[in-house]
């Protein structure tokens, strides 16, 4: 095989590989939709507090630290152990499910039966409380998240892929990182999962009864305030996965609730209401994006990738609303 | 008419509606002091013209006020001898009494199939049973069985109706409020779903308590009705004295019998007659 036909295949892998991160993202969004018909705006900033709470706990960090010590004239920062990252990652599951029943109990409950678009708006209040208190609690340093994931290039799949080029010609391998892998990996079985879930079990489908009228799935006797409570739970889940496979990756700082604005194209092509579509969805962006600044990147300058997504989302926008995926929109007359 | 009020009282009463107000909003006062009450086994309907409360008297019984800023401010209701205005909706489908709201709301995304399903989310009664009665069901709605694949939002209006029915059924109600089942759809569709609802009653002992402004149709079917006008009972009785009584005829089933009156003459007849009551 030629140097430049390989090149291709490695933009290809790592295409599909940064998708799955995005599709990791846009799978939070797509079960509080489908679910409760929100788009919750804080699932970006859900995956940075889930991110947050997984380092402090694994570190021994105080919580509130800063907080503590202006008042009291303390000098705590650390409470001296570390926990292993699967007892962490589990307290923050308890933290994230605390974080859903509370939210339930002081926002949603008031909002019961109302216009979907205040419902948003309650989780536009809620990215920015968030983002604040994810601050005050844990500080805002950026922070390394290791939960024992390997990273890094594998030099296995270099060796191959070296011994694939023509002979004699200048190719050292591909390069693709490990943690990428695990991501795919994790996506497919949280995916498989998760569909299982929404189809075939009781309280799945009364979790798209419940995302399609609220009212109605009332009248049969579903509470409403039990389901949300799931939900919230399951995307605060899913947010700390998200959470945990990026911030091993870039880092834990603020910059990583801003993932959420990469999912949008990704739902906006895929459709809100498909979980499989989350996936396809945010492969075509990776690939896409990748292949694009490629090939039409240095026709126009470069820089591509940036904003390529949004492209494509605002072409299907016009022509296929729901998405690859969406549920159609069912329209009687 | 007499006579009737007595036999109602020997049968056991199964939902009573002490004088309730409901108000929306803290302003609107919607209901001003409704009593009503429903024999077990019975079919009962509550009549009445667009905006007289037929809809918010359902909705204040079966709790779902709640969720669109009604509250029961004044009055009780009673349902199989327990104070149930205070329960959640689910609460109360537990304990037998479901709607079937105005305009079948069936989650048009789900199958027929899930639909009814859904109607069994309550039940804690295992797999098997809930399997029977969704063979129960399609023997009740054969045409359910055959769309038992298809997504709700693509069956027709009186599919859904039935759907909306079955789905109620399947949590096993010893009572349902049944809002507006005659909406949008053609008489004998109509026919047909009132046929099954008295099935129902005479087979499975469901009581049911039917809002209705198809007049003529209720009161066939019904043993009781209720008259319901801006927000107060006007008139009740057995159905078929209803169905003789001179204002209904004239106000509801459109025989007026004197020879034809101006629509003015008809208002003015009426605001004197409400004001006699």
């Amino acid at each position: 095989m030629s140097p430049e036909f390989l090149y291709f295949i490695e933009t290809v892998i790592n295409g599909l590989m940064s998708g799955v991160m995005y599709s990791l993202v846009a799978l939070g969004f797509v079960l509080i939709f489908k679910a409760s018909g929100i788009f919750n705006f804080a699932q970006g900033v859900m995956a940075l507090f889930a991110a947050l709470t997984l380092v402090g706990l694994q570190t021994g960090q105080v919580p509130f630290a800063h907080l503590i010590n202006a008042i009291f004239g303390t000098e705590i920062h650390h409470f001296g152990w570390e926990l292993p990252a699967a007892v962490a990652i589990a307290g923050t599951l308890v933290v994230m499910v605390a974080f859903a029943w509370i939210f339930e109990k002081l926002v949603l409950k008031h909002l019961v039966n109302q216009e979907p678009i205040i419902l948003f708006m309650a989780t536009i209040g809620l990215a920015y409380f968030l983002e604040g208190f994810g601050d005050l609690m844990w500080g805002s340093d950026v922070k390394t998240l290791n939960v024992g994931i390997p990273s890094g290039g594998s030099f296995w799949w270099e060796d191959v892929t070296k011994t694939w080029a023509a002979e004699g010609s200048d190719y050292f391998g591909m390069y693709i990182d490990v943690l990428d892998v695990y991501a795919a990996v994790i996506a497919v079985i949280l995916v498989i999962a998760l569909t299982a879930f929404s189809q075939y079990t009781r309280t799945g489908r009364a979790l798209r009864a419940v995302a399609d009228d609220h009212q109605a799935a009332q009248s049969v006797g579903i509470s409403l305030r039990s389901i949300w409570v799931i939900v919230w739970s399951i995307a605060g889940f899913v947010a700390l996965v998200a959470g945990i496979m990026w911030g091993s990756k870039s880092g834990v700082q603020f910059s990583l609730s801003l993932i959420a604005l990469k999912a949008l194209p990704v739902l906006i092509l895929g459709g809100f209401t498909s979980i499989p579509g989350a996936i396809i969805g945010g492969l075509i962006i990776g690939v896409g994006e990748k292949l694009a600044e490629l090939y039409i990147g240095p026709l126009v300058g470069g820089a591509i990738e940036n904003w390529f997504a949004y492209v494509v989302a605002l072409v299907f926008l016009l022509f296929r609303p729901q998405g690859l995926f969406g549920e159609k929109i069912i329209e009687r007359v | 008419m007499a006579d009737a009020a007595k036999a109602l009282d020997t049968a056991e009463t199964l939902l009573q509606v002490n004088n309730i107000e409901v108000i929306y909003n803290h302003v609107i006062l919607v209901l001003k002091g409704v009593s009503l009450s429903v024999p077990k086994g019975g079919i009962t309907a509550l009549l009445g013209a667009n905006g007289a409360g037929k809809t918010t008297t359902l909705k204040a019984i079966s709790n779902l006020l709640h969720g669109e800023r009604g509250e029961v401010t004044k009055g009780s209701i009673v349902f199989n001898n327990e104070t149930v205005h205070n329960l959640s909706p689910n609460d109360l489908v537990r304990r037998g009494c479901i709607q079937v709201m105005e305009g079948r709301h069936c989650f048009g995304h789900l199958t027929i199939e899930e639909n009814l399903l859904t109607g069994a989310f309550t039940r804690r009664d295992g797999n098997a049973s809930v399997k029977r009665d969704l063979d129960m069901v399609y023997d009740y709605f054969p045409r359910l069985r055959e769309r038992r694949n298809s997504q709700a939002g693509y069956t027709s209006g009186g599919e859904q109706q039935m759907c909306a029915i079955g789905r109620a059924l399947m949590s096993r109600p010893s009572m349902i409020l049944l809002d507006e089942p005659s909406m949008g759809l053609a008489p004998q569709l109509v026919e047909e779903i009132f046929e099954i609802v008295k099935k129902l009653n005479e087979e499975e002992g469901v009581s049911f308590l039917l809002a209705e402004q198809n007049t003529n149709i209720a009161l066939r079917y019904a043993k009781y009705g209720y008259i319901l006008e801006s927000g107060r009972i006007v008139l009740d009785g057995e159905a078929s004295a209803l169905r003789e009584n001179a204002d209904v005829k004239e106000f509801y089933l459109g025989v007026g019998g004197e020879g034809r009156r101006s629509f003015r003459e008809v208002k003015h007849y009426k605001r004197r007659k409400r004001w006699l009551a």
